[in-house]
């Protein structure tokens, strides 16, 4: 009787020890699953806002998508409208239009017109002003802004501040 | 040790090994199935031809398929379609079989759930057959990223969305699951992976559950008859096969089979070299572009349904109602609260009930294709709330049913 | 008891037709829009009545209308102004060379072309005259006669050099017609003709960075790259390539790429090529296909006949 209980206590007593080992695998083969640094690493692009010249489109990349960054002359600051503000990204005393540089119809990357400064999607024709807001359909809504964090002089793409927050928030952005 | 002795022919050698002998009766001649079933019960056998034709067909492409980004596209379109001899064969018959498999297994579990297959005693192969289901569903969707075209990247992308449960934000998962933001190579390698290893071990095992199941409780028959097959099998064995009401498993009914197989198969190769194109989307033959959407993302056909009790809703309820139909399923023999392991015909609301799951499946199945606007999204909602209903009226339904 | 199974067969295989009919045929008569093909009459465009003089043409075009200034035109021994990626650079796209012309592309088109090529080519929303935006073709004034008769005689010549119908290759016609904007990787197509073999990695590697080059300007002037057209025969549809060839326009408003004009014969050898390129074995499909099937029912039989006769028994 006392010898059958303990080899009971025995064998449950091993039953536990393999189940650390199986948690311990488990562990490991979950983190074989991770993303790899150099893929983490990847997905939040700095970007340093003072080296952009005005009135010019730049295009960056963040995690495989075209990121549209413009930074805007005096005269656009001074003549937007209440819905261009809510889009607006300040950075210092500068201001941006931060956006991912796809159509917001089927996600074809639109040009960059500079004389008329706008957006045309050579796909189907819609069109974006250089606040990011539509402006010809097909496309559903403005361009969707990533998210973003600023940093003194810096934007982190990927994190989201508060800035980007509000936007979203506020419906601006999805 | 065991006694050998010399052996005196092959098949006397290998038997006292291997008792050959005892196991062919327990798997073939002395495994008895009913004799009053129809060609529905062969669906079986047609589903264990179209997995090996699956396996066989893979092999193939295995061969010369490479699980890169850059090349997996090429090698399938180029490599496979063009210069390997045959290969188009192997790729066809691969991808044909992939959709064919998911109707005979619609045809199998209706059949299962008309005639009462489910029922005390035979719950187990109610359970390993869903299982089967749900592998073979993941097996599918992982098989369709490998070509990494278009639709491809764009379901992998949208189905893997779904992981991050929608207001729980579950972005971390669904990078996890991915290995990346985005579908990129350690999303493709890992489902490559997934398709030719680990699944299809899982799936092969479970194979083997599911006629383990079946061995003791034995085939049901269409007619809901209790069958004393001990007593009909002597009589089978004393010479009376007119009379008895139990036939052996080979060659009697593997004949049958056999012949139900012939039919299929004829329907099966007129698919491959003829009628394609419903497995093979064409969109899937313009490659992966994460910078272009196509204009319309849907799945195969036989994950429609579920889909389009995902989409009618907002989110966090449509996917509540999504993991609904992904489990209920599972819970039927305990949802039928009727003993009655008899024809659907026989069992009163029970039938009506059967015959609108089946329509709201199919109503379902359309509108989960159809661009979600106007009419078709109305009759999506309808269709994806009916589903929810007849599932919560099941056990009401059947709790008073007459012993049939 | 009587047989149920011819019931049961009918139930099931009503359902199934009834799903299939539901998901592919219905639903893709909803998710595309149909275009009716237009048997590349392009009505639109006004016939030519003059009758054409081959010689008057061949001195306008190699002098008063100044085509050579641009176009080359290898059977007349007229050289190009300057290589292919010289000339995108400089009009957007490297001019077609002219001696097939008259085989490739439709009279009336061709005429319509020398006079407005915006307007024959269906792009003139992409070209504002008001913001100094002009076709890189400069149209064909007249060169001081009837400009219709000139425009006659032009096209007169172009058909007169250009090989016949006949000799028209498949390849011939995709690479003549598309091959300056569109790409056939599986055929070793680039814009610039089809890839050489090279011996040592430097020269290849020269080469493809001429087509990458080439492809630079090419997207600047259409707005996006022209997609590469190796499967774009099993990734659309036969109708659909044809109607798209006849009017980009009508398939997808406001695409970049032009009406090309070509004939009903000339597209459809364009796509028999790109059946070569995108769906090369289906003759090889066609023909295992029907054995198989014939093999397919005779094992049905046999397994047919071995049920009856072990049946016979078990009744």
């Amino acid at each position: 009787m006392h010898n059958s209980s303990r080899r009971g206590f025995m064998g449950k007593a091993f039953g536990a020890v393999a189940g650390v080992g199986v948690v311990g695998s488990l562990v490991a083969m979950k983190k074989t699953w991770d993303p790899l640094p150099s893929v983490k690493a990847a997905g939040f692009t700095t970007l340093d806002m003072s080296i952009y010249p005005e009135g010019e489109l730049i295009t960056e990349k963040w995690r495989g998508k075209p990121i549209f960054v413009l930074k805007k002359t005096a005269e656009m600051v001074a003549s937007q409208t209440e819905s261009q503000k809510a889009r607006d990204v300040v950075v210092g005393d500068s201001h941006f239009m931060i956006a991912i540089g796809l159509c917001t119809h089927l996600g074809c990357i639109p040009g960059y017109n500079a004389a008329e400064k706008s957006f045309l999607c050579a796909c189907h024709g819609g069109q974006f002003n250089w606040a990011g807001e539509v402006t010809k359909v097909p496309p559903p809504r403005g361009f969707d802004i990533p998210p973003f964090k600023i940093e003194g002089n810096k934007m982190i793409l990927g994190e989201a501040g508060p800035e980007y927050q509000a936007m979203k928030d506020s419906g601006v952005t999805l | 040790m065991a006694h050998f002795t010399k052996a005196t022919s092959v098949k006397d050698w290998l038997n006292q090994r291997l008792a050959i002998e005892k196991v062919e009766k327990v798997m073939a001649s002395e495994y008895w199935i009913p004799k009053n079933i129809n060609f529905l019960w062969a669906m079986g056998m047609v589903l264990a031809i179209t997995f090996t034709l699956l396996l066989v067909s893979g092999i193939f492409l295995l061969m010369y398929y490479q699980p890169d980004v850059k090349d997996a596209f090429y090698s399938v379109n180029y490599t496979i379609m063009r210069d390997v001899d045959f290969g188009w064969l192997w790729r066809h018959i691969h991808g044909v079989a992939a959709s064919v498999v998911f109707l005979i297994i619609y045809i199998h579990m209706f059949t299962g759930i008309y005639y009462g297959s489910y029922k005390k005693g035979r719950e187990m192969i109610w359970i390993s057959g869903m299982l089967l289901f749900v592998t073979f569903s993941a097996e599918a969707f992982s098989g369709y990223m490998l070509p990494w075209g278009q639709m491809s990247y764009w379901a992998g992308m949208v189905i893997t969305n779904i992981f991050s449960l929608g207001g729980l934000h579950m972005d971390g998962l669904v990078e996890w699951i991915r290995g990346d933001y985005v579908p990129a190579q350690a999303f493709l390698t890992r489902f490559f992976m997934l398709h030719v290893l680990l699944l299809p071990l899982a799936i092969m095992g479970l194979i083997g559950l599911h006629f383990a199941a079946l061995r003791i409780p034995h085939v049901n028959n269409q007619d809901g008859e209790e069958i004393d097959f001990d007593a009909e099998s002597k009589k089978y064995l004393a010479g009376d096969k007119a009379g008895s009401k139990v036939m052996r498993f080979a060659n009697d009914f593997m004949s049958k089979d056999m012949m139900v197989v012939g039919i299929y198969l004829i329907f099966f190769f007129y698919l491959v070299f003829f009628q394609y194109g419903f497995a093979l989307d064409p969109v899937n033959f313009d490659p992966a572009d994460g910078l272009k959407t196509p204009a319309h993302i849907y799945p195969e056909w036989y994950f429609l349904w579920s889909y389009e009790i995902l989409r009618p809703f907002s989110v966090n309820i449509g996917l509540m109602a999504f993991g609904f139909a992904q489990v209920i399923f599972m819970l039927l023999p305990w949802l039928d609260r009727s003993p009655n392991a008899v024809p659907a015909s026989r069992r009163g609301a029970f039938s009506i009930w059967f015959w609108l799951l089946l329509i709201d499946m199919i109503v379902l199945t359309a509108m989960g294709k159809l661009p979600p606007e106007g009419i078709f999204s109305t009759i999506g909602l309808v269709a994806a709330l009916a589903f929810i209903v007849l599932w919560i009226a099941l056990p009401f339904i059947t709790m008073n049913e007459k012993k049939a | 008891m009587k047989n149920k199974e011819p019931l049961i067969l009918v139930v099931v295989v009503a359902f199934t037709l009834l799903t299939y009919w539901l998901v592919e045929p219905f639903a893709h008569s909803q998710m595309h829009k149909h275009v009716e093909s237009q048997n590349f009459a392009y009505a639109d465009l006004a016939p030519i009545i003059k009758t054409g003089d081959a010689a008057n043409g061949k001195a306008l075009v190699t002098g008063a209308a100044a085509c050579i200034g641009c176009h080359s035109i290898a059977k007349d021994g007229v050289p190009a102004g300057m290589d292919a990626v010289t000339a995108a650079g400089s009009y957007g796209v490297n001019p077609p060379d002219l001696s097939n012309a008259g085989a490739l592309y439709d009279p009336k088109f061709l005429a319509d072309l020398i006079k407005n090529p915006a307007h024959a080519l269906n792009v003139a929303h992409k070209f504002d005259a008001a913001k100094g935006q002009m076709h890189p073709m400069i149209a064909f004034a007249g060169a001081g006669g009837d400009i219709d008769q000139e425009v006659a005689d032009m096209v007169a010549y172009l058909q007169s050099i250009a090989v016949k119908a006949d000799e028209l290759t498949p390849k011939m016609a995709f690479e003549e017609a598309c091959g300056r904007c569109h790409t056939m990787k599986y055929e070793n197509w680039t814009q610039l003709g089809t890839k050489p073999e090279f011996k040592f990695e430097k020269e290849s590697l020269a080469y493809d960075i001429k087509v990458l080059e080439y492809q630079e300007a090419l997207t600047k002037y259409m707005g996006k790259l022209p997609p590469d057209l190796s499967m774009y025969f099993r990734s659309r549809n036969e109708h659909f390539l044809s109607t798209f060839i006849e009017n980009p326009q009508s398939q997808l408003a406001g695409t970049a790429m032009p009406r090309v004009g070509v004939t009903a014969e000339t597209a459809h050898k364009v796509i028999e090529h790109m059946a070569d390129a995108g769906d090369t074995k289906r003759h090889e499909r066609e023909s295992v296909g029907k054995n198989v099937m014939i093999f397919i029912i005779i094992f049905a039989i046999f397994a047919l006949l071995w049920k009856k006769q072990v049946w016979r028994d078990l009744h």
